[in-house]
This record gives C-alpha cells, sequence and structure tokens, in this order.
C-alpha cells in the first residue's frame, strides 16, 4: 500500500464512522434541519472535496465530461431534493459518495497490485553491476555506466546485468527469464551469456560486450513495455465506446429527468419532479466506463506479462488479438520444425557390427571439415583415441579415403564407391547416405538427415487441436519433405520452394477460397524467412534471441526454438481475449440492466453505486487471471 | 532523441488523456504514456531541450490530474 492509499484509506473509514454517527444521531435526537444539513455536508466535504475540486478544475480545463463531474451532479443533486423536499435524506448523497471514494480506492489498489505482480514477472534486469577495478576491487555501479570491453564480476546467485563473454570461472546459468527453459545451462571461460539470465553456482568474470541499454534484457523489457501501447482493437473499441457512452447517458438522464414530468403536466397530471430528477442522478451514477477502461488494457498486458515468463514476447495487444484468430499455421520446416543441424540418423552396417563401422567412419572423416564429417564425428565421440590414421585424401565431391590401422577406408557417396570398386546399394531411407568401404569390400552405410525436433509433433498435435490446419513450406526435396510430413502429420506441404518462392506460397495461402483460411500465422527461423514473416498476418520468429533482424521482422518472438511453444503462445491469446470479451460483455450487460432498473424506479442509487463498483472490482479480478497460464 | 521517464498517474482514462496533452507541448515529436508500467516515452524533436520540454509536459499531465509527478 503506498502511503496515499493509506491515507484514503483512513480517510474513507473516519468518514464511514462519521457518516454512521450521524444517522444514529438522527434517528435519536430532533435536530433541526439545517444543522443537520450542515453536519451531513461537512462530511461530505470532508469525504468528497476532492472530487468537487477536480470537478471545477475539468470544467475549467475544458475536459467536462469526467466521472468527478458526474459524481458531483448526482450528489449535490441528492442533497438538493433532500433540501428543498424537506425529507431530511441526506444521508444517500453522502453515503453515494462514501462508496465512490471506496471503489476507487479498491481500484487503484487492485490495478496497483496487479500491475505490480505483472511488472515483476518481467522484471528481468538487475539494477546494478560489479565493476572490477584495477586493484581487483568490486564496486557496485549503475549499470548504464558500464562502458563496452569493462570487466563485471557475478556472483552466484545474481543475474547478470550486461551481455558478454565469460572470462573466468564456471558456472551454470538460469535462462529460464529469458527462454521459460527449466533446465540450466553450462557455461564456461569463452562462452557467450545473456543478460537476464542467473549465475546459480560459480563466480564468474564477464568480459561486456554491449552497453546496458542495447543488452538482451533491456531489450526485452522495452519490448514488453511498448507492447501495451499498441493498442488492439478491443482496447480501440472501448476508448471510443466511453467516448458515447457517457455524454449518451447524460443526456439521457436530461431527458429522463424532463420528458417524463413534462408529459405528465401535458396529460393532466402532477409533474412528480423530484421523483424523476432522483432517476436522472441514478443514471449519472451509472454512467463512469470505467470497468471496461481500466479492465481490458490489464488484460491485454496480463495476458503479454504471462506469454513473457514463458519466453514468448509478443510485441503489440493487436498481435496478440490477431494470433488468438489463427486458422493457419504455416512452418518452416528445417530450423522449426527440425534442428536444422545434420545428424546421424541410421546406421547400416554389413559384415561388421554398428560400432565398428562408425569408428571406422570418424577415423577416416578426422581431417576432413565438411559439414558431413562434422556430423560423424558428432555421432562417434571419442574419435581421438589410439588408433593410427594417415594417407588422408580428399576427393572432392565424392568423399575422403583413409589408412585406419594400415586398413583403407573410403567413406563417401556412391561415385567414390564405384572408384575404389566396392558393391554397394542405395538405401530405402532419405536423407545423405555416406557409403563406406574398406580394403575396397562394401561395409554398409551411414544415413545423415535433418532431424526432427523433440516437441514438433506435440506441438502439431497442440496446434490441430486448437482447431487450425497446419501447412509447411520448405526448400526441402520433395521426398523429404513428405516424410517430415507424415511423421509429425501435417495436413499440408510444399516443397522445393526457394524464399521467394515462399513469399508466393504464403500469398496464394491468403487469396486462397477469398481467404478462408482465416489468419494465417507464420512460424520461421528468422533468418532467412524475414519476407514471409511479415507477409504472413502474423509472423512468429524462433530461436530469435540476439538476432535483431529477426525481432525486427516478427511480430511474436519465441527466445528459444521449442515449437511447442506456438500452441501455448495461442492459447495465452485466446484466453486473453475470452476474458477480455467476457469483461465487456459481463460490464455493459449490468450498466444497461441498472439503467433500466433505474430509469423505473427499482434501482436507486445506492444499488447504482454498488454496480458500478462491483462490476468494476470483478472486472478487474477477472483481467488478471490472464497472467496465469497452465500448459 | 527519445527518452523515457517514470510517470505517477492513478487512472488508466487519465494517462489516456495526459498522452493526448503531452503530445501538444512544443518540442515533441510523439509521446506515448504507459498506465501499466507508469512510463512516459517521450520521442523529443531534434532542437528541443528535454528539460524544458518536459517541465511542460508536467504543466500540462497536472491540469489533467493535479497530483500527477514525472520524474525527469
Amino acid at each position: 500500500m503506498t502511503p496515499k492509499q493509506k491515507k484514503n484509506l483512513i480517510k474513507i473509514i473516519a468518514a464511514a464512522a462519521l457518516t454512521a454517527a450521524l444517522i444514529l444521531i438522527q434517528k435519536f435526537f430532533d435536530i433541526n434541519g439545517y444543522i443537520l444539513f450542515a453536519l451531513y455536508f461537512a462530511v461530505y466535504i470532508f469525504i468528497g472535496g476532492d472530487v468537487v475540486l477536480k470537478a471545477f478544475k475539468g470544467i475549467k480545463n475544458g475536459q467536462p465530461f469526467d466521472e468527478n463531474l458526474l459524481m458531483t451532479i448526482a450528489t449535490v443533486g441528492a442533497f438538493c431534493l433532500a433540501l428543498f423536499s424537506g425529507s431530511g435524506e441526506y444521508t444517500e448523497a453522502v453515503a453515494v459518495m462514501l462508496f465512490y471514494k471506496t471503489g476507487e480506492w479498491f481500484e487503484h489498489f487492485a490495478v496497483g497490485k496487479s500491475r505490480k505482480s505483472i511488472t515483476d514477472l518481467m522484471d528481468i534486469c538487475p539494477d546494478y553491476a560489479n565493476v572490477e577495478g584495477e586493484d581487483g576491487q568490486l564496486t557496485k555501479v549503475d549499470p548504464e555506466e558500464v562502458e563496452p570491453g569493462s570487466i563485471i564480476a557475478v556472483k552466484p546467485g545474481e543475474r547478470i546485468p550486461i551481455d558478454g563473454v565469460i572470462i573466468s570461472g564456471a558456472t551454470v546459468i538460469d535462462t529460464s527469464a529469458l527462454t521459460g527453459e527449466s533446465v540450466p545451462r553450462d557455461a564456461k571461460v569463452g562462452d557467450e551469456v545473456m543478460s537476464g539470465c542467473i549465475n546459480l553456482n560459480g563466480l564468474i568474470k564477464i568480459k561486456t560486450s554491449r552497453e546496458f541499454g542495447e543488452s538482451t534484457a533491456s531489450k526485452i523489457l522495452e519490448l514488453i513495455e511498448d507492447a501495451s501501447s499498441r493498442k488492439s482493437k478491443s482496447e480501440k473499441f472501448i476508448t471510443k465506446f466511453s467516448r458515447i457512452y457517457t455524454p449518451a447517458v447524460v443526456a439521457a438522464a436530461i431527458a429522463l429527468a424532463v420528458i417524463p414530468p413534462v408529459v405528465s403536466i401535458i396529460s393532466g397530471g402532477s409533474a412528480e419532479w423530484s421523483k424523476w430528477i432522483y432517476r436522472a442522478l441514478t443514471f449519472l451514477v451509472i454512467s463512469c466506463p470505467c470497468a471496461l477502461v481500466i479492465s481490458i488494457p490489464l488484460s491485454f498486458f496480463a495476458g503479454i506479462g504471462s506469454a513473457g515468463k514463458q519466453g514468448i514476447l509478443i510485441k503489440g495487444s493487436n498481435y496478440l488479438e490477431i494470433l488468438s484468430k489463427s486458422k493457419t499455421v504455416v512452418f518452416d520446416k528445417t530450423g522449426t520444425l527440425t534442428k536444422g543441424s545434420f545428424d546421424v540418423s541410421a546406421v547400416h552396417p554389413e559384415g561388421i557390427d554398428e560400432k565398428t563401422l562408425l569408428h571406422l567412419a570418424a577415423h577416416a572423416e578426422r581431417y576432413s571439415d565438411h559439414p558431413i564429417s562434422d556430423s560423424v564425428k558428432r555421432a562417434y565421440p571419442s574419435e581421438n583415441d589410439e588408433c593410427i590414421i594417415d594417407e588422408s585424401e580428399n576427393f572432392a565431391g565424392l568423399g575422403v579415403t583413409a589408412k585406419v590401422n594400415g586398413k583403407t577406408v573410403a567413406v563417401g557417396n556412391s561415385k567414390l564407391m564405384e572408384k575404389v570398386g566396392a558393391d554397394y546399394h542405395e538405401c530405402s531411407l532419405t536423407g545423405t547416405v555416406l557409403h563406406v568401404a574398406i580394403d575396397g569390400k562394401y561395409a554398409g552405410h551411414i544415413v545423415i538427415s535433418d532431424t526432427v525436433k523433440e516437441n514438433s509433433a506435440e506441438a502439431i498435435s497442440k496446434i490441430k487441436k486448437l482447431p487450425a490446419k497446419t501447412v509447411m513450406l520448405t526448400g526441402d526435396t520433395e521426398q523429404v519433405a513428405s516424410a517430415v510430413a507424415k511423421e509429425l502429420g501435417i495436413d499440408e506441404y510444399k516443397s522445393g520452394l526457394l524464399p521467394q518462392d515462399k513469399v508466393a506460397e504464403m500469398e496464394k495461402l491468403a487469396d486462397e477460397k477469398n481467404g478462408s483460411r482465416g489468419v494465417i500465422a507464420f512460424a520461421g527461423d528468422g533468418i532467412n524467412d524475414a519476407p514471409v514473416l511479415a507477409r504472413a498476418d502474423i509472423g512468429i520468429a524462433m530461436g530469435a534471441l540476439g538476432s535483431d533482424a529477426a525481432v525486427e521482422a516478427a511480430d511474436i518472438v519465441l527466445m528459444d526454438d521449442d515449437p511447442l511453444k506456438i500452441p501455448i503462445a495461442v492459447g495465452i491469446s485466446k484466453k486473453c481475449l475470452k476474458t477480455v470479451k467476457e469483461n465487456i460483455y459481463f460490464a455493459i450487460g449490468v450498466k444497461l440492466l441498472c439503467l433500466v432498473l433505474g430509469a423505473l424506479g427499482i434501482a436507486g442509487m445506492w444499488s447504482a453505486v454498488f454496480a458500478d463498483v462491483g462490476v468494476m472490482v470483478i472486472a478487474v479480478l477477472n483481467a488478471v487471471r490472464c497472467m496465469f497460464y497452465r500448459r | 532523441m527519445k527518452k523515457s521517464y517514470k510517470i505517477d498517474v492513478d487512472c488508466a482514462n487519465c494517462a489516456a488523456k495526459m498522452e493526448e496533452a503531452a503530445n501538444k507541448a512544443d518540442g515533441v515529436n510523439e509521446a506515448t504514456v504507459n498506465f501499466m508500467t507508469q512510463k512516459i516515452k517521450v520521442d523529443f524533436k531534434d532542437s528541443a531541450d528535454p528539460q524544458a520540454v518536459m517541465a511542460d509536459i508536467l504543466k500540462r499531465c497536472k491540469k489533467i490530474e493535479s497530483d500527477c509527478e514525472i520524474y525527469f
């Protein structure tokens, strides 16, 4: 609770006690009407004086239509009615003001609290850096003052303030704040580390490579903060609505105060002015659109915060809204659904065992730096053993041969096999096939292919359940594309596309049957997919941490390259939009109901205030639910 | 030049009005008031003196909500 809130709360309690005391006094003692009026009016000014003051200031500054003026008119009106009708019912005016202030207090409290818990979610920037001086002493400084190239120390448990490279120490770092990934990562000398990560166990020294403002954590925070200024359609609707709503209700109130009495007079009845003015004043109390104005942006903010916590950066409320309507999700293949790195996916030995085949092949590839030989060496990590390798020879476009422990090993494509005279045969699997021959005799083959990410299949099945269609675009061959599509259960695919073809394909999808595909989201790795990201209704860049171009082109950025984040992002957006809709219907519905009941004289000013404050509180609490999303 | 300042603003509606008011101040290319993060981001014109512009913006904001405060 801020000091301002505390002061206001005390004021509200004191005013409530005074009002209760006055009610009792009025009940048991016979007090002169004017003295009673003075007493009630004193309490009224005590609790609502600032509202009246603000109302006058609003008029002076040319901004008359705000809730302060409406409350002032309603309560002062109620006072006048009580005074002139001689009923002495001053309680109502004071109580209405009291409820209004209580509601306002609660609004500030609830909004402040939820705002704080959401900003805490995103609080990934530490406010100091330990800079190492020349004498080795550490001093805490404002990270903004640290120049690139400085040496900073990060103790266990601290957050890394600025991007850089580790120059001493080894540790385990928790990247969950950036990526949502809960498994900690090892980091040692020479590794690049990003700000926002937590150093878990060892003291490390980092040579900073960027300024604080350019560091990952600052950039992410800036993106999230800016996100809520890109207004969604719902927010724009509410702004427009509240602009029309308040004057409309005020006009209706005036009509209600004047038309029925006039009609009554014309038709020969009594005017009953006070009855209709009272009902009109009730209208004014309900005329504040606060519940909508506050809860809609709060829902979006909570949704963006909750996505941020999962490593999903949404660059604006508007994108959250579009994402929730996705009907087709288009994927790039390499790097998005597959790992994008080539790994050994099968070993088919002939006459020898699997391990020996891989062992010999890895040795033969020892002196080659071709990407394919890297894959083979990765598959057999203890390649550097005591075996003797010499006469290594490289045949461009064919493969390599080498003498391993005296045996001639040839590893390469079919042409190499023909060259060494080995009797090879093709493999039934898709991918790059490496044939191996030992001393001219065929020994089997190794299949190297891009492997599908662990979570891809689950991600696709979750997207299909949303429901949304899945499409894959790839530059790879038909054979590979159909294998991947079949394995993952993707609805449609297009293969053999160049980057510019992908844009054309994307446009075709958008035009198809006059946009019957609905909103199209595109997920790619962001590096060579920038044009497609920009063309899609909503572009999702994956694993874009540190790539400025991708962050620029995309609407949604996934901090790591886990495709499972896509259905999560859509899920969060759907939940958020559902909440927004609930709040819009609920708030407008209750208000309209109260307006009708008020006009009929069924609901008085008291119930009007309750409706107003109650709707606001419920809407705010409902909005905060967007912060929580269960996978 | 873009700069971001902390702002104390109590209601979302006031924040929207303050944004409108700040955009009318001289020397401002664009200003956005973010109620959620309690920040005002101002893109100053090249010739403008940020301190003077901010003083002007604060004056305009105080007209909307008298207890508003901007830390610059």
